[in-house]
């Protein structure tokens, strides 16, 4: 195999007297979509914070594409290709869809020190923001207010705004929270879409949604990976039965 | 969008009243009206300048009249030297505006919230204390401006209606380059910010960065404005870069409408006009003015331009 677009080495982050992120190492292939599950308060999102740059490990090293980005801030990161979507909806509530959009094409169309022209009018950029919005399915609500869409609608923009800065590799970290039954499977589609067109790392709850869309799985247990491997090869591992799945019958159920 | 709302009439109306305030006061002889409408013209000019910080920015400066006394200074001082051409002043005074910025900006944006607010206003009250201890330059006392800056016959500023238009002019050039800026890649990137730092670091943009931009060009604006006050009273001191003066504009704001193109320049308007009026009346016209501000801020959102939007809707 060929040196993995994103490679975790022995990451470790305290919280005090917590080891949140203990020694966890997972390598992402280019191409693949590798899930990382594992019980609340397991780490992932300290574990996302840390590929980000949201939060800074105490040892261990992050590199994407062979670069080593350990320690660089969330701006830089992006710039290389790493493009993520945020647990709790995080978007400029008083832009329209468009501009948040628009705006992440534009952080990756040169500088923004331009003081003088109308930048709604760049044709470059509007375009990017429309096709990523169509990609999404929500080019006809191109023009509301991010404040008076619906939250499965908020989610799709988040994908878009992910989506709009031509990332290497998305970061999820649960995109189906808080949506319905019928958002959730439109969500799940969009994925199966993207998956051919960008590496993705998902972090999610929904375990049904999982073993539909992973390549890989890596399950994450008070801050380290207990297993890692195939669908197939999570749902048979004893550990992972025992630690994590054991409650969650629908997995088991779920072929 | 609608071609006509209330807004856009009463925004349309104040401004044509200014252009043809001199025309007035000429016709009617009074001559004291265009001496106060030079002074509302150059605050307005200070607010329109803090409001690209605090209204599109969200960077809430409580030191902005700290600027106010260093384009005045800087106008002062070099004439008092006996450099009393307006072409050196002028550029002193908007590039002793943006260094200050910059240093100030710099130390500032490191903070957050109430913490910034407070930075702000404290590096303001060191340049207010520096002023009063420059005894060559008159100190507590403050310094008067024998000769107002010389523009060489291009304009003669000891003129009241030539000085009016060139205030006019500066204000109308600022609140234009403004509209310009909250437009462009730089103003959507400053009104991100305001909106969601976190999202916007996380699309790509070094935050930092442009909000020191805007602090610079917003402090620059400001500085225009002094160098401008100081002509028109012929005098400057500390207290133009008294806390209470940043106050003053920070109100003129909020009354008007954050972060609306005109609505600083309602504010200022407005509120100098009141304080006018007002202590003409009674001696203790800020028994008045606090209560009727408090109204307008609590039940008009978004200021005066909120409340003929709402007008317009309802």
């Amino acid at each position: 195999m060929a040196e993995p677009l994103l490679r975790v080495e022995k990451l470790v982050r305290r919280f005090g007297g917590i080891t949140a992120t203990d020694n966890v190492s997972l390598d992402v292939a280019a191409g693949e979509l590798h899930a990382i599950i594992g019980p609340n308060g397991a780490g992932k999102t300290t574990l996302i914070s840390q590929l980000t740059g949201h939060l800074e490990p105490h040892s261990g090293s992050v590199s994407l594409g062979g670069r080593d980005i350990t320690y660089l801030p969330a701006y830089r990161r992006c710039a290389l290709g790493l493009a993520r979507s945020f647990q709790i909806t995080s978007l400029l509530p008083d832009f329209t869809a468009a501009d948040n959009v628009a705006l992440a094409a534009q952080a990756h169309a040169g500088h923004s020190f331009r003081f003088f022209a109308n930048a709604r009018k760049e044709k470059g950029l509007r375009d990017a923001a429309h096709a990523a919005l169509d990609r999404v399915g929500l080019l006809h609500r191109a023009d509301v207010l991010v404040s008076r869409l619906s939250h499965g609608e908020r989610r799709q923009i988040e994908l878009a705004v992910a989506l709009a800065s031509k990332p290497k590799l998305l970061l999820l970290d649960e995109p189906m929270a808080g949506l319905g039954v019928t958002e959730s499977q439109r969500m799940v589609q969009l994925l199966q879409e993207l998956r051919k067109e960008v590496s993705i790392v998902l972090v999610e709850h929904d375990m049904p949604a999982v073993f539909a869309l992973a390549d890989r799985i890596s399950v994450l247990v008070y801050g380290r990976v207990i297993a890692s491997g195939d669908p197939a090869a999570i749902r048979a591992n004893d550990d992972v039965k025992r630690a994590y799945l054991g409650d969650q019958h629908v997995v088991t159920h779920h072929v | 969008m609608k071609a006509f709302t209330v807004s856009k009439a009463v925004t349309a109306l104040m401004l044509a009243g200014l252009v043809l305030l001199p025309l007035y006061s000429q016709l009617s002889g009074n001559i004291f009206i265009l001496t106060l409408f030079t002074r509302v013209v150059i605050l307005a000019l200070a607010a329109a300048s803090l409001n690209l910080m605090m209204g599109y920015g969200g960077m809430m400066s409580f030191g902005h009249a700290a600027y106010l006394g260093i384009g005045g200074y800087a106008v002062g001082m070099l004439a008092q030297e006996g450099i009393g051409s307006g072409f050196i002043q002028f550029p002193v005074a908007l590039a002793a505006s943006a260094l200050y910025a910059l240093v100030i900006g710099a130390l500032s944006l490191r903070t957050r919230g109430v913490y910034f607010i407070m930075i702000t206003l404290a590096f303001a009250q060191m340049a207010y204390y520096v002023a009063s201890g420059l005894a060559r330059y008159g100190g507590d006392d403050g310094l008067t401006v024998y000769k107002r800056s010389d523009f060489s016959g291009l304009i003669n500023l000891g003129n009241r209606t030539q000085f009016y238009y060139l205030c006019l002019a500066c204000l109308f050039g600022v609140v234009f380059l403004i509209w310009r800026i909250v437009n462009s890649r730089f103003g959507l990137v400053v009104q991100g910010l305001r909106s969601n730092e976190q999202r916007m670091q996380a699309i790509g943009f070094p935050a930092k960065r442009y909000q020191l931009v805007c602090f610079v060009i917003s402090g620059m604006m400001c500085g225009l404005a002094g160098a401008l006050l100081a002509n028109n009273t012929d005098f400057i001191s500390p207290a133009v870069m008294y806390w209470t003066r940043s106050g003053d504009l920070m109100v003129m704001v909020i009354l008007g409408g954050m972060g609306t193109l005109f609505g600083p320049v309602m504010g200022a308007v407005v509120y100098l006009l009141l304080e006018e009026f007002l202590s003409q009346l009674t001696e203790y016209w800020a028994l008045i003015m606090g209560p009727l501000l408090l109204l307008i801020v609590l039940f008009g959102r978004g200021g005066i331009m909120g409340l003929l939007g709402r007008l317009n809707r309802g």
